[in-house]
């Protein structure tokens, strides 16, 4: 089975992320890229399904020189090889050319399973999966908690509101997955020796046939009108328990109305 | 007037709230019309018209309701393109930033989601508003190809009503076999609380660390059913086990904007903030007070959440009695 997990860099969260001024895009350069986490249990189920149906996981990425890292991170875990959509000409891109451009690298990679995480913890959207079934015609299941692969029959549990549905869909075929779906493992010091050796393809757009013109910040679909930060919140009151803390933030809620 | 598509949330004929907001948001920049996917229409009309819904485009039958997201996003491609609506709005829960992802892609159209308020651009568009890396930034974005969909996050306007007529209308859209790849063999309800949904509520109840374990949660509980208050947890919380995943509160959990938002035993790690960040009054209560989570507080009480917590309950109980 060909599997190909979609991964993204994003800044660690637990840094301050900051827009920059001059064009409103993420600060990528001051602080740490990490695997989307997310992203991390995406990884983990292309390799359980490889292990337990036989194929390879390729990872693909899409993102600057420094998400190499992330890369040979993913690699570490176990995954095969992996391809990475580098060009600047696609900075700035929102989630409609992302998708376009993801679409044409797995058109070329082939595949019977795309695995996604549920969103990135920069931009939050959770739209790529959609969009990118959307784009190559194949079937979608989003937020599944479980998968089973049985020839070309897919079988998920997938999230909702009020519990989880069972579908059914055949591969090819593009799902995302929650958190709860697996534990990622940890790279071993054998899988991160051998993931120095493991090929990573670079693909430019031009390699891919797209116009420089279809991507990137200047010919988005949506853009940044303007950005500021949050006012800071006004100190609110803090008051030390004396026995009575309970019934002063009983004061506190019935004072805002809230009983 | 121009007509704005609002894509109704239902349990097959109750509506849920946030679509009473979405269309209260819709009337300031056009006339609100709802898209009502699935059986119970007639069921939800009133609710529909009370909040000024002009019309109500129905699409039923097993072909919608038996697959996943796709039918919706084909249903609203094809409204869009007959009516050509200023905008579409979508309650921005997993599955319905889903099909706002699938409908952009169908129509070429710029998508923006987990907007907290709208307001009109310079050229008269639709200019968005969304709250970033838990909530430490606030972008105003617009869409400038194709027909703007946005998808709204719950609880960021107040409902008001204004009666409209909601006429009911087939939506008219025939689903292609693609639409019909992905089927629904089994839905599976979990165990429902009384309590309001998470997104949802109105008051937000969350336990993290401080609380130690799963038989303690009885407490949050009891304090948030003083209130009426969904139950939420932090990540430290249900990574414990000491409460199911679907409550976690955060970056890898739900994101909520309550009216009030109590936090306790939670210290505020970046990931949590994240998902509550916007509400708009906060209360803490946690015995460490260098917690960060005390930065973000308009009330913290500085103690034991086992002595706090109870004695608060009891006199939310003893105030609502009188």
């Amino acid at each position: 089975m060909n599997i190909v997990v979609c991964m993204k860099q994003v800044p660690d969260t637990w840094a301050e992320r900051t827009l920059r001024p001059d064009d409103s895009r993420l600060d990528r350069a001051s602080v740490d890229g990490v695997i989307n986490e997310l992203d991390e249990y995406a990884i983990e189920e292309g390799l359980r399904l490889a292990e337990a149906n036989g194929g390879e996981v390729t990872i693909l990425t899409m993102g600057p020189d420094k998400a190499g890292e992330s890369i040979r991170k993913a690699l570490s875990m176990g995954a095969d090889k992996a391809v990475h959509l580098i060009d600047d000409g696609l900075a700035g891109s929102d989630a409609l050319q992302t998708s376009a451009a993801l679409a044409k690298v797995l058109g070329r990679t082939g595949f019977d399973l795309v695995i996604l995480g549920s969103e990135s913890t920069d931009a939050r959207m959770g739209v790529l999966a959609a969009m990118l079934a959307e784009r190559l015609g194949v079937p979608q299941v989003s937020r599944a908690n479980k998968v089973e692969v049985d020839g070309t029959q897919l079988r998920v549990n997938r999230e909702t509101e009020e519990g989880y549905e069972k579908i059914e869909a055949s591969l090819p075929a593009v799902i995302s997955v929650v958190e709860k779906i697996n534990e990622p493992r940890y790279p071993s010091f054998k899988g991160i020796m051998a993931a120095k050796k493991k090929p990573v393809d670079t693909l430019s757009l031009a390699d891919l046939g797209l116009d420089p013109g279809d991507v990137g910040l200047a010919s988005a679909a949506t853009e940044v009108v303007s950005f500021a930060k949050r006012p800071p919140r006004q100190a609110g009151t803090i008051v030390k328990d004396d026995g009575d803390g309970g019934s002063k933030a009983a004061e506190f809620l019935a004072a805002q109305k809230f009983i | 007037m121009t007509e704005i598509l609002v894509l109704a949330e239902h349990d097959g004929g109750t509506v849920r709230k946030v679509t009473s907001e979405l269309l209260t948001l819709a009337r300031q920049f056009g006339e609100p019309s709802a898209v009502w996917i699935g059986a119970g229409a007639e069921a939800g009309r009133e609710r529909l018209a009370e909040f000024g819904a002009a019309k109500v485009y129905v699409a039923e039958g097993g072909d919608v309701e038996d697959y996943v997201v796709a039918p919706i996003a084909e249903v609203l491609a094809g409204l869009v393109e007959r009516l050509a609506p200023a905008a579409v709005l979508i309650a921005a829960s997993g599955e319905g930033k889903e099909v706002a992802g699938r409908l952009a892609v169908k129509t070429g159209s710029g998508v923006i989601t987990d907007a907290v308020e709208l307001t009109a651009g310079d050229d008269g568009g639709l200019v968005a508003e969304q709250s970033i890396f838990g909530g430490a930034i606030i972008v105003k974005s617009r869409v400038r190809t194709g027909t703007p969909v946005i998808a709204v996050r719950p609880n960021s306007v107040e409902a008001v009503p204004a009666p409209a007529a909601a006429g009911i209308e087939p939506a008219g859209v025939e689903l292609t076999d693609a639409a019909k790849a992905v089927r629904i063999t089994e839905r599976v309800t979990a165990e429902q609380s009384e309590r309001p949904e998470l997104t949802d509520a109105g008051i937000v109840v969350s336990g993290g660390r401080g609380v130690g374990n799963a038989e303690n949660f009885a407490l949050i509980e009891k304090l948030a059913d003083s209130l009426g208050a969904a139950v939420g947890a932090s990540r430290a919380a249900t990574d414990a086990g000491w409460y199911p995943h679907q409550f976690q509160v955060g970056q890898t959990g739900k994101t909520v904007s309550p009216q009030l938002y109590l936090a306790v035993g939670i210290s505020g790690a970046i990931q949590h903030r994240a998902g509550m960040q916007t509400a708009k009054t906060i209360m803490v209560i946690n015995k460490d007070p260098e917690a960060p989570i005390f930065e973000l507080a308009d009330f913290g009480v500085v103690g034991d959440l086992f002595q706090v917590v109870p004695q608060l309950t009891d006199e939310i109980g003893r105030r609502s009695a009188n």
